[in-house]
């Protein structure tokens, strides 16, 4: 069983108060375990994204400690992939030098990172595209380029924040699909910062709801595993039954007080 | 944009072609009433020379004229060519410590608020007159392309730089490893987020340091050997030779137009792959 297992992560009293007196988060104690897709839900200001920041060593907790019980080595800057909200490419560089980036600033020449580049780009589809410029990209794309950068460290755990939010709906459906399948393929494990009811329901193996501001863990909801993932999931009872479950937490998180 | 209606590849887009027929008809124009008003009210050359006039001086004193186009044109070149290097190693040291641009920065802005015209006397005391008027079109150019590339280093997508801090910084916070890392984003990040507004500046810049010349050349033109076209202008002036003047005074507008539409140029060239100042002229 997974729990069993140590986690890959644990967040333990982890606690945030930015200069500006605001506390973003409070106490969050919290386990992020090998191979899951973990989402952190929550009204904007919740402080989610400030935890994926804290997750990938962006920005220092005030109080309490990030640590990766499961690991020896003291540098997981190379095991972790980050997805912005925007998909935050450089404008001057094409597809390839975009997604060859994290490989260069660890010292990996173009030449080296022509396979690694390749294959991530394989992953997200895009293969015909390494040459383009991110103008010439439509927003699905631009985010599909973000995710294949992510994934050229091949990082054993994979931030995403809010990463589809800007996305039309069809777009952003395909990309679920494809994370999905991503997952899949390379077995890494997934925090992914949403305001999206339907997307956590969708995504996820496990939902963490958040309270407002400042952030603390509200509830748990146990998302459908593969296996009890149908084909047409995003149309059955289990998965309405699902976001109704994941609503009510969140109202009784005191979103829509705050919302 | 997307109302226009479809072209087919390789015709000469009609708006194109009347945005430079339109100005060209004007001047056409303007010229023509021009030299049928000095012809038929008479007016003597040496109050407005009829546009004819100014093309024959213009023939006549060609020896003497190109050569003072050179050497104000070798004047504004290499006064934009020492700005840029000025400008931007001054910009990315300044980047790179906020001591240094604390301690810097506002003696360049008070350089640049002064003035030249009224530093050109005293560059003249105390510099050779060639250096002097060089050092006039250095000063004006040099501060465009100082503050635009600083606006350029530091315009660069926040959340890139957190990549690099994911990605790349080494987890000792040596001074040395915090050196390096900085040279890196200044290198792979900085530098191309900083060329547009560079190229901006140095745009004006060109014409900037056109404008210092003639300044400088104007200011020295009585204290001796000068002989630019600013210095022709002022002779011409003396001697009456308003024909001249006139024709000393079209070479130094080509001068500045050449200059502006050359650094258009290379500006385009350079962005052409992903700029949107770039891509819009070719939509």
């Amino acid at each position: 069983m997974l729990e069993s297992a140590p986690p890959l992560l644990r967040l333990q009293s982890v606690t945030k108060a930015f200069p500006s007196g605001v506390t973003a988060l409070a106490d969050l104690d919290l386990d992020i375990r090998a191979g899951e897709f973990l989402s952190l839900l929550g009204p904007s200001g919740c402080g989610k994204s400030t935890a994926l920041r804290i997750i990938a060593g962006l920005s220092p907790p005030t109080e309490g400690r990030v640590t990766w019980p499961g690991a020896a080595a003291a540098d997981h800057r190379g095991e972790i992939g980050f997805v912005f909200q925007e998909p935050t490419l450089m404008p001057w560089a094409n597809v390839a030098d975009n997604v060859w980036l994290p490989l260069r600033l660890r010292g990996v020449s173009k030449h080296d990172a022509k396979r690694r580049i390749a294959e991530s780009l394989a992953l997200v589809g895009l293969e015909a595209f390494a040459s383009a410029y991110p103008r010439e990209l439509s927003g699905g794309m631009k985010m599909r380029v973000s995710i294949a950068r992510a994934l050229s460290l091949k990082p054993r755990l994979l931030l995403m924040d809010e990463p589809f939010g800007a996305l039309d709906e069809i777009a952003r459906f395909r990309l679920n699909d494809d994370l999905l399948r991503l997952q899949d393929e390379l077995g890494c494990t997934i925090v992914f910062v949403t305001h999206s009811i339907y997307e956590s329901a969708y995504l996820s193996t496990r939902v963490v709801v958040m309270t407002p501001r400042p952030g603390r863990v509200a509830a748990e909801i146990a998302g459908a595993t593969r296996a009890e993932r149908e084909a047409d999931f995003r149309t059955s009872m289990p998965y309405a039954d699902l976001c109704r479950r994941i609503a009510r937490s969140l109202a009784g998180a005191g979103a829509e007080e705050a919302a | 944009m997307a109302s226009d209606p479809p072209m087919p590849p390789g015709s000469p887009n009609p708006r194109s072609v009347l945005k430079l027929l339109l100005p060209a008809a004007v001047f056409v124009a303007a010229l023509g009433t021009w030299e049928v008003y000095v012809r038929s009210a008479a007016v003597p050359a040496y109050i407005l020379p009829a546009p004819s006039l100014i093309l024959r001086t213009m023939i006549t004193d060609w020896p003497l004229l190109w050569a003072s186009l050179l050497t104000t044109l070798k004047t504004t070149l290499l006064g934009l060519a020492l700005a840029v290097l000025g400008g931007v190693a001054l910009a990315v040291l300044l980047s790179l410590s906020r001591i240094v641009e604390y301690s810097l920065y506002p003696f360049a802005v008070v350089l640049q608020v002064t003035p030249v015209i009224a530093i050109a006397p005293l560059l003249l005391i105390y510099m050779p007159q060639d250096a002097a008027v060089l050092a006039c079109a250095w000063l004006v150019a040099f501060f465009p392309i100082l503050s635009n590339t600083m606006l350029g280093l530091q315009s660069v997508d926040r959340n890139l730089l957190e990549l690099f801090e994911l990605y790349g910084t080494s987890p000792s916070q040596t001074a040395g490893a915090r050196l390096r890392s900085r040279l890196k984003a200044l290198w792979i990040l900085r530098r191309p987020a900083a060329l547009p507004p560079f190229l901006a500046g140095l745009r004006i810049a060109g014409g900037l340091s056109l404008i210092g010349a003639v300044v400088a050349e104007m200011a020295a033109g009585s204290a001796g050997a000068g002989s630019g076209l600013a210095y022709r202008i002022m002779e011409s002036q003396y001697r009456l030779n308003i024909p001249r003047l006139f024709a000393a005074l079209v070479l130094l507008a080509l001068t500045g137009v050449a200059l502006f539409l050359l650094l258009s140029a290379l500006s385009h060239v350079a962005l052409r792959r992903w700029h949107e100042s770039a891509l819009a002229r070719e939509a």
